[in-house]
């Protein structure tokens, strides 16, 4: 599955329209603790959270975030918006929960990522 | 370092090592080596815009001289937490990055107020996270064993009260010769 492919099916809003969305992704992870999200990510992974501070982006520095997606219609700051875009870093946005969200992507193949 | 000969009734001391990796510790801190690369950087209270960027740039140069990937990602995530750890709880202090040719030594002392109960604080989901540190994503008391969890040896030595010093090794390979 594409991250574009997502973008469709979660009816989100690409916060980075800069970044290249023609990328392929494995597995994804939803969590709104920094901790359990380093603990579980251990290959590439899409992230789902409701978190929105720098510290999101700067958890795309320390393991291998492909993209974020800012559930339940969060919005980052412009300068979070800013530093994914330093980092190439795509970042999306849906009006859905992240259990909707979550379940919508489980049920089109996307699977959980190993932990 | 911390003045030991000062610290008597209230100093609490953490060790854990990695099965197997008993000698290969000993022999780090026993021989002395001389690192060949240092890095240190500041870390302010509860400052969460630069919280991890001394993170970063160990493991950026770590990538750069070729770490193992699945290692990198463990050291990373230990020097994250333990980065934050300081940010979150203390009243600031610094990091100390010392790189070896097949290991690496991070030490992150504190100004203080020191932790209560060492072995509690090891205990998963245990936290002392105040309200704003809980809001931005922390505070989920994953931190110390996520650290512990990441690496081959961490000795943590804390006063209440007084400062904080939390060392850790992660060897490049994975048997630590």
């Amino acid at each position: 599955m594409k991250l574009s492919d997502i973008v469709k099916i979660l009816d989100a809003e690409v916060l980075t329209p800069e970044v290249n969305l023609d990328i392929e992704v494995p597995c994804a992870f939803a969590s709104d603790l920094i901790s359990d999200i380093l603990m579980c990510t251990k290959e590439p992974t899409l992230l789902l959270t409701g978190l929105t501070n720098q510290q999101v982006i700067r958890l795309a520095d320390m393991i291998d975030i492909i993209g974020i997606i800012f559930v339940r219609g969060k919005k980052p700051p412009a300068e979070v918006i800013e530093m994914a875009k330093e980092r190439n870093l795509p970042l999306i946005c849906t009006k859905n929960t992240m259990y909707r969200s979550s379940g919508l992507l489980y049920n089109a193949g996307l699977r959980s990522c190993r932990i | 370092m911390l003045d030991y000969a000062v610290a008597e009734s209230d100093m609490a001391e953490f060790w854990y090592i990695r099965p197997g990796y008993e000698h290969a510790v000993q022999k780090h801190f026993k021989n002395q080596q001389e690192p060949e690369v240092s890095l240190e950087s500041l870390i302010r209270e509860k400052d969460f815009n630069e919280a991890g960027k001394g993170s970063a740039e160990v493991k950026n140069l770590l990538k750069r001289l070729g770490v193992n990937p699945d290692i990198l990602r463990r050291i990373a995530v230990a020097a994250y937490e333990a980065e934050i750890n300081v940010a979150a709880h203390s009243l600031g202090g610094a990091m100390l990055s010392n790189i070896y040719p097949d290991r690496i030594h991070m030490v992150f002392l504190d100004n203080g107020p020191g932790i209560a109960d060492i072995e509690q604080a090891m205990m998963p989901g245990f936290s002392t996270a105040d309200e704003m540190v809980r809001e931005l994503g922390f505070g989920a008391g994953l931190g110390l064993p996520n650290i512990k969890k990441n690496t081959d040896a961490l000795h943590i030595v804390s006063e209440a009260g007084d400062s904080t010093m939390l060392e850790f090794l992660v060897f490049f390979n994975n048997n630590g010769q």
